[in-house]
């Protein structure tokens, strides 16, 4: 599988503030690859330099082989869906669409015909005349969507497009994003904040935080094997413990549990010492016998599920949760319970 | 109780603002339609004035400074718009620079300076660099005075209008002069027109400035009737006030409903 | 130091105009600063000069023409120099009127300013455009308008006569409460503009909390209003004081010799061969310096009132 974008140690400073602290990843053609990130860890910054809307301190990024980095955002064949959409007011839908093309040098009536074929697959056909400011706010996020896949760019960047949708809209058009994705055969580079959004969409994630790649990997990889505490926290929920290592090699470690039980676990790369142990709340069960000892202080309905909030020995706090079944048994708070840990529960981070 | 909004005498005093605006207007309105030729009398409607400012003997002297005012205020307002949009897009498009404050108060100059002053320092200025005053002297005094009131409404349609749809075009292929004229330029466009009529306006307007720096023999529409009203108010005089006042509210009025459709098209 | 790093450059390669800066100001710099900036200075130098006969000037510096707006040496300029009171009675003259001017706009203004701002949004729009509108009218046409309606014999004194209030005409031009209106009238929207947007901005919150603890209504108006919409009210004096102060329209053709003011003293200095262009560029060096005393003042109280 060739790479279409080559970033090689991206390094970018505004001023005294650095945004991108030699940022490397490699992203592969016709990947659905997604930069998830809390706001301010460099995701957009990223983005716009592969865009060319910044250009970088240092380092080089490589299309398909070729350094862009010094390119203007116009001789580079990605094309970006903005977050506010950003459709030219004063221009028609379809004028929107047929604007990439028209400024390559489509005549107008290859352009006209390809810009129409761009709204029936967004399925705005009906609305090729209509003004921007016409139209909702899904409509105008395919039409930013069209305008963007029109010119076939060689990868298309998207920045977080549905933060402006409702939570309606915004499921449908995870599955209409990815289909289009498959349908096109066009690289997605997609910039967003919401990890669901990350987790249901993409081939691959990288997470990041502080102007660093903090891992990249598939979904299930950055959940269920997490590197570092910020990518187990920052993931779904996670009990983070400090924990004493005994010994690690090769992808295991034996740690120390604060109840004394001695565990053996999947690891990160990791020295032995003092580390964190993450657990997923919903691994874990309520047992006869277990590594771990918790006293209930609430128990909170969710619906689907149920969630234990308990403190260890130490005063630490420790989630579970349950399953909303009829056979759940539901501890009273005050009751000090036995927990249980699932295969693969557990995992030690390398801070 | 009315609320803490409600002040009793409010609305009177409004009213009576309103009045005193506008009932010197519309009583010279009233009496350019005046058939009479005393101004004291009213000699039923007519439009003898109107006529008599086409045809009568003061005629060509009106219809000259008519062209001079007409085209002084059509260049003086083409050229300090296409300043103003220029200093717009370095002012507000171009980050923080060193100097900016102070090329912030050099386009405000021409409001802070007294008109009188500008009018002095502008004819000693001309008739120290030998440069004999007339036609061309009085443009370039009125682009320069007009430039802060063409920069003030491109600048604040400007500064609403996102960067993104320029990054939007330079995405989609065009290079930085088509993002400008296709994008930006029609976006700022209620800016700039509203600019362009208020800077036109102020040039036909001014009196002051024009009267230093005009020269002999060369006239302006103010200052053609102010040199008539100093031998007495004539009754053609109500009738060109009168088509200066409807050109001018005309263009207020163009400017405000221009800004008032940009307005609808901001995204 | 923070402030000398420059912000992110744009992006060579993206939309900022950063690199075109200089090139999209030259025109503006040159068009004003060449001929507005240096003119200004220019004047300042020629107030030193020497008056030559016919209007022109020789180049020797001299202070006669401050001597002669601040002393009387006699008719031959050899009499122990006195204060010359003419000049300075026509600036306090002008101050005066400018003044009166000046509150009258205040007080009419306010209220304006205030009931526009209390209406609804649409509304609004309109009345500030109707409150424009005289403001873009030609200021000539507008004084010779309000002269032809004042006037002895023109359309007030004959509606007043006419609705028995009067007797005999009230003679009204030539008179310094002609000049005043004729301000007042001139400069009004420059007073209730500013004055709008304060109120605007206003949270009407604060007298509804005065109200509440038992403030009454003009008492919420002098405890709180007032304070808070302060630099709109100073904003809008200010516009309305500073172009009274060298008007020279108003008291030209609606008053006579007796309310002379600075704009027909320094015009005067520039008409045909009884002209004294130093004198002229002095009294408007003296002009420009008072208005810039009175912006300099309000540009530091507006920075006390930021810091507070």
């Amino acid at each position: 599988m060739s790479t279409a974008i080559d970033v090689r140690s991206v390094v970018k400073h505004y001023g005294t503030m650095t945004a991108l602290h030699q940022v490397s990843m490699a992203i592969r053609d016709n990947e659905f690859f997604t930069l998830l990130g809390p706001s301010g860890c460099g995701k957009t910054t990223l983005l716009r330099c592969i865009a060319g809307f910044e250009s970088v301190s240092g380092g080089d990024i490589l299309l398909y082989g070729r350094d862009i980095a010094t390119l203007e955002p116009n001789y580079r064949p990605v094309n970006t869906v903005f977050q506010q959409y950003a459709l030219f007011p004063h221009m028609s839908v379809l004028d929107n669409v047929a604007f990439g093309l028209k400024m390559k040098g489509v005549g107008l009536a290859e352009r006209r015909a390809r810009a129409g074929k761009m709204l029936e697959m967004v399925h705005l056909s009906a609305f090729a005349d209509r003004m921007p400011s016409q139209l909702s706010g899904g409509q105008q996020q395919r039409v930013a969507l069209a305008r963007a896949l029109a010119p076939e760019p060689k990868v298309l960047l998207l920045d977080e497009p549905l933060s402006a949708l409702d939570l309606k809209l915004r499921q449908a058009m995870r599955v209409e994003l990815k289909t289009l994705q498959e349908q096109t055969g066009i690289t997605f580079i997609f910039v967003t904040h919401d990890q669901e959004e990350a987790l249901t969409m993409s081939d691959r994630i990288a997470v990041m935080s502080q102007g660093r790649v903090q891992q990249i990997g598939t979904a299930r990889e950055i959940y269920e094997a997490p590197n570092n505490r910020f990518v187990a926290d920052f993931i779904g929920e996670t009990n983070l413990l400090e924990v004493e290592v005994v010994t690690a090699s090769g992808g295991m470690a034996e740690v120390v549990l604060p109840g004394g039980h001695r565990l053996r676990c999947a690891a990160a790369d990791t020295t032995p010492g003092r580390h964190h142990l993450s657990i997923r709340p919903e691994r874990l069960s309520i047992a006869a016998e277990g590594p771990l000892t918790g006293t209930v202080e609430r128990v909170v309905y969710l619906g689907t599920d149920l969630q234990l909030l308990t403190r260890l020995p130490d005063g630490a706090p420790f989630t579970l949760r349950l399953q909303n079944s009829a056979r759940t048994q539901v501890p009273e708070p005050g009751s000090t319970v036995s927990l249980q840990l699932e295969d693969g529960a557990a995992r030690l981070l390398v801070d | 109780m009315k609320g803490v909004r409600h002040y009793p005498g409010f609305l009177i005093l409004t009213l009576g603002c309103l009045l005193v605006l506008y009932a010197p207007l519309v009583v010279v309105t009233i009496y350019s339609f005046n058939d009479s030729s005393s101004i004291t009398s009213w000699g039923g409607f007519s439009l003898r004035w109107y006529v008599d400012v086409l045809t009568g003997p003061e005629s060509a002297r009106f219809a000259a400074a008519a062209w001079n005012s007409i085209t002084i205020a059509v260049l003086a307002a083409t050229a300090s718009t296409a300043i103003a949009v220029a200093a717009a897009l370095a002012m507000i498009r171009s980050g923080r620079f060193r100097g900016k404050s102070a090329t912030y108060a050099l386009i405000n100059l021409p409001l802070l300076v007294p008109e009188i002053v500008t009018a002095v320092a502008t004819l000693i200025f001309f008739s120290v660099i030998g440069l004999t005053t007339g036609y061309l002297t009085i443009l370039i005094a009125h682009v320069t005075f007009c430039i802060p009131f063409a920069y003030l409404p491109i600048a604040a349609r400007l500064s609403g209008i996102e960067e993104v749809y320029e990054q939007a075009a330079r995405d989609l292929y065009a290079t930085r002069t088509q993002a400008f004229w296709l994008i930006l330029l029609p976006l700022m466009m209620p800016g700039v027109v509203s600019g362009y009529l208020l800077a036109f306006i102020i040039s036909l307007d001014d009196f002051i400035i024009t009267n230093f720096v005009k020269g002999a023999g060369m006239e302006t529409l103010p200052t053609a009737i102010f040199g008539s009203v100093k031998q007495g108010i004539k009754p053609n005089i109500m009738a060109i006030s009168t088509v200066m006042l409807a050109v001018s509210v005309l263009f207020v009025s163009l400017s405000y409903l221009v800004n008032r459709i940009g307005q609808k098209t901001r995204t | 130091m923070a402030g000398g790093v420059l912000p992110p450059p744009s992006n060579r390669g993206g939309t900022g105009w950063g690199p075109l800066r200089v090139p999209l100001l030259i025109p503006t710099w040159v068009m004003i600063g060449i001929f507005l900036l240096l003119p200004v200075l220019l004047m300042a130098v020629y107030s030193f000069l020497t008056k030559e006969f016919r209007g022109g000037v020789i180049w020797d510096f001299t202070l006669a023409a401050y001597d002669q707006f601040f002393f009387d040496r006699g008719l031959f300029g050899d009499e122990p120099p006195v204060i010359e009171w003419t000049y300075i009675s026509i600036f306090w003259r002008s101050i005066w009127q400018a003044g009166v001017a000046t509150l009258a706009c205040l007080l009419v203004g306010f209220p304006t300013a205030w009931f526009i701002a209390t209406r609804a949004p649409a509304q609004r729009t309109v009345w500030l455009f109707l409150i424009t509108i005289p403001y873009w009218v030609n200021l000539l046409i507008r004084t010779v308008s309000l002269k032809f309606l004042i006037r002895d014999n023109g359309p007030l004194n004959e509606a007043l006569i006419g609705l028995g209030l009067l007797d005999h005409p009230l003679p009204l031009v030539n008179t310094n409460l002609a000049v005043q209106l004729g301000l007042f009238y001139s400069y009004l929207p420059f007073m209730v503009l500013p004055i709008y947007a304060a109120v605007e901005r206003y949270n009407f919150a604060l007298s509804e909390a005065a109200s509440d603890l038992y403030a009454g209504r003009w008492t919420i108006l002098r405890e709180i209003v007032l304070p808070m919409v302060r630099p709109g009210i100073v904003a809008g004096c200010i516009l309305v004081f500073v172009p009274s102060l060298g008007a020279f329209l108003a008291p030209d053709l609606l008053g006579g010799a007796k309310t002379y003011m600075i704009g027909s003293l320094i015009d005067e200095q520039f008409k045909g061969s009884q002209g004294n262009w130093p004198f002229g560029a002095a009294i408007a060096v003296i002009l420009m310096t008072m208005v810039l005393m009175v912006l300099m003042a309000q540009a530091r109280a507006a920075l006390k009132g930021e810091r507070k």
